[in-house]
């Protein structure tokens, strides 16, 4: 045998191995549904900005609290975010990479958060990033991702007033929950005077602050006394001897976290249940439903774009993909939903670009659509905000919630309604 | 509004100052016993309180699922558990920490520093981080209702009671039992104490752990307001070094009149101005009264 068919057997071997591999790519390729390989898209094109992208990875980051008294409920968006993107890397990724996450600890507080946005963007070079829950912690990383041009997914519903090229929101803003929460409970339980109570922070107060123009403006009805108690606060038992000497029509919420559990078993203990009195919450999702207990809250209303109750089938899918992963007792609110809708937001304007630069990511934003949302068909509006549907829920005593009305259409975003500010 | 509308207001509002009264009361005895009588400044109490409330949890899950018909019933005996659940921790960590450090009671403030810190690492890793709260036996949730308009939350006089209860069994214990003349005599004259027989190494630890026991105990009857989580235990401690420090160390008198006057100033002024600035006032009058008496309200005269 002489050399010459030796090495005409290697190409022919080599040029086998070639097609099989093209093969097993295929039905990658396939299920993403597009054709996005990373062959047709070289590094040095869709990524002019000295991103952390290579050949076959791109690489975000995850800022939340997975420590401190916020861990409660930022579990679950960090669930959540974790979950699309397993779920887009077994699509193949995006643009044909994988995407590897840098998770970040912000431990509820503020300054940590800051610095760890800072680290993400100028020595991760990260692609994205998926974080932040306080509207706190959100005002503290803002600069950063503005100097360094970082691009922020921001999943917590929220008292809007803020808008920035550099995130996208994706959470509601307060139009779409406490302007259309309280025109519902006018129009359908004939509130006309209202009591306002909530945490002392900068959500609640500004959600309170906006609820009383539109109350007194826009409604003509009246406030009948305004309240906020320390976070953590436990003792409502004088609060509730208020609202019985104001006897409002409506008790409207923003009391968060531990502080609901309190509050909610000593309306209970003191006579206050659906039965006798309308409430509204802006902050009791399924998951501070699971310390409050279904018992405690039946009958009261929630405020919010998302339920895990919803009756469609991208929720069934989401829900079943979610408790596959994290337990069956594992339990969505609106913010893990919005939560996981980030990747998938990210990833469709990426595609659209063709890019990983964030200016063009930016710019392919605007007008992007998802049809598979747990909550059903959403589309990103050139203010960086979500168009989506308002719902309120009410509570069982299951713990689950009834979904007991929606708005018609989609709601247009408006961080910055007139005559609020 | 009419007249018995606001005389039902006026017994509410009473009522609501005095359930505070003893949720206070209840979280500052474990401390008091262990700081005013063993002079040990124990930062781990809001744990031992969290040891507590996570017993009645996880009695209130095992019953659920095991025997569902005993739901009723099971919580007096959860609170039994959290005693015991906090005492036994109590004296493992005395045994294995504090009994070092007599000799340098500022010590004592970092090392159980360091123990409510591996404390609530341990709840967030085996019970996880969300705040909980156990179903509790319908009879506990309801109100009172003498009269139209009148409701008197039933776990609050159900608190009511197991803080008369506790303290009661605290000071009988104290004074008239023989744990209760060792520990006197070792808060007086420690030598002395021994010199006459006195194991006051023993007494030491089982006076540790009967304040975590009733610290333990605290988190349980809490957990009828709250819930309760990895952290929780420092939402506690503050109001329990409150009580304290103000009522005068080492006096379980002054940790009842200091709960007392905490809870009512709170309670009262919460009532007619918002609840942050209740807040602002209590702690106020509490700092200036104690600028005029630094050692609290009664201070008792032990000769070291």
């Amino acid at each position: 045998m002489s050399r010459d068919s030796d090495t005409s057997l290697d190409a022919l071997a080599l040029r086998r191995r070639r097609l099989l591999q093209g093969a097993a790519a295929l039905p990658v390729m396939g299920l993403s549904g597009l054709s996005f390989g990373q062959s047709q898209f070289p590094t040095a094109k869709v990524n002019t900005t000295k991103l952390a992208v290579t050949d076959t990875e791109v690489t975000v980051g995850q800022l939340h609290s997975s420590s401190g008294t916020m861990a409660i409920s930022e579990t679950g968006s960090i669930q959540a975010e974790q979950l699309a993107i397993d779920q887009i890397n077994a699509m193949g990724g995006i643009l044909g990479r994988k995407i590897k996450v840098i998770k970040e600890d912000g431990a509820s507080d503020w300054p940590t958060f800051a610095e760890k946005s800072k680290k993400l963007l100028v020595n991760d070079h990260c692609a994205a990033v998926f974080g932040c829950w306080t509207s706190a912690s959100r005002k503290a990383v803002l600069p950063v991702f503005e100097k360094e041009n970082g691009l922020l997914y921001y999943p917590t519903f929220y008292e809007g007033l803020e808008q920035s090229k550099n995130v996208i929101y994706t959470g509601q803003e307060a139009t779409q929950q406490i302007i259309w929460g309280l025109d519902w409970g006018a129009k359908e339980k004939k509130a006309k005077t209202f009591f306002l109570v909530g945490s002392d922070y900068i959500w609640p107060r500004t959600s309170m602050k906006i609820a009383r123009k539109h109350i007194e403006n826009f409604q003509k009805g009246s406030v009948k006394g305004e309240e906020y108690y320390p976070l953590g606060h436990t003792n409502f038992n004088s609060l509730i001897n208020k609202i019985k000497v104001a006897k409002p029509d409506c008790i409207f919420a923003a009391v968060v976290g531990g502080s609901n559990v309190a509050f909610y078993k000593q309306l209970k203990a003191a006579g206050i249940t659906g039965d006798k009195q309308f409430l509204l919450t802006l902050a009791v999702t399924e998951d501070e439903m699971t310390g409050v207990g279904g018992e405690n809250f039946a009958g009261f209303y929630s405020s919010m774009k998302y339920f895990q109750s919803l009756d469609n089938a991208n929720n069934k899918k989401f829900v079943e993909a979610f408790k596959g992963k994290y337990g069956k007792d594992a339990v969505i609110g609106d913010v893990t939903q919005a939560g996981y809708l980030g990747p998938w937001l990210w990833k469709a304007a990426v595609e659209k670009a063709g890019s990983f630069d964030v200016d063009k990511v930016v710019a392919g934003s605007p007008g992007i659509e998802l049809k598979t949302a747990p909550e059903g068909y959403v589309k990103l509006d050139a203010n960086h905000h979500l168009w989506s549907k308002a719902r309120i829920g009410q509570g069982q005593l299951d713990g689950t919630f009834k979904v007991v009305a929606e708005s018609s259409e989609l709601i247009k975003p408006d961080p910055f309604p007139k005559g609020y500010q | 509004m009419n007249l018995s509308d606001m005389m039902n207001i006026g017994l509410m509002q009473g009522f609501a100052g005095l359930s505070l009264f003893a949720v206070l009361l209840l979280m500052g005895l474990g401390l008091a016993i262990i700081f005013g009588q063993m002079g040990v400044i124990n930062m781990a109490h809001g744990e031992f309180m969290t040891i507590g409330a996570y017993s009645i949890y996880l009695a209130a899950r095992v019953t659920e699922s095991l025997t569902p018909a005993f739901m009723p019933y099971y919580f007096p005996i959860a609170i039994g558990l959290a005693f015991v659940f906090a005492f036994i921790v109590g004296w493992i960590v005395e045994w294995v920490l504090i009994r070092h450090l007599y000799k340098r009671p500022l010590d004592t403030l970092l090392a159980t520093w360091g123990v409510s810190l591996g404390l609530q690492q341990i709840f967030r890793t085996f019970i996880g981080p969300k705040e909980v709260s156990p179903t509790l036996p319908e009879w506990l949730m309801g109100s009172w209702t003498p009269h139209e308009g009148l409701d008197i939350p039933i776990n609050g006089l159900f608190v009511l009671m197991l803080t008369a209860l506790v303290t009661g069994g605290v000071l009988v214990a104290l004074h008239k039992s023989r744990w209760g003349l060792r520990v006197r005599a070792t808060v007086a004259n420690r030598t002395m104490a021994n010199a006459t027989g006195i194991d006051t190494m023993k007494t030491d630890r089982l006076t540790f752990a009967i304040g975590c026991g009733i610290a333990g105990m605290a988190g349980a009857a809490f957990t009828t307001i709250g819930s309760t989580g990895p952290t929780s235990g420092s939402l506690y401690i503050v109001d329990a070094f409150l009580v304290v420090t103000f009522g005068g160390a080492a006096s379980l008198l002054g940790t009842v009149v200091s709960a007392f006057g905490i809870a009512q100033t709170q309670s009262i002024s919460e009532f007619f101005m918002t609840g942050s600035m209740a807040k602002v006032l209590t702690l106020s009058l509490i700092v200036l009264i104690l600028m005029i008496r630094p050692q609290g309200l009664f201070a008792v005269k032990v000769r070291r």
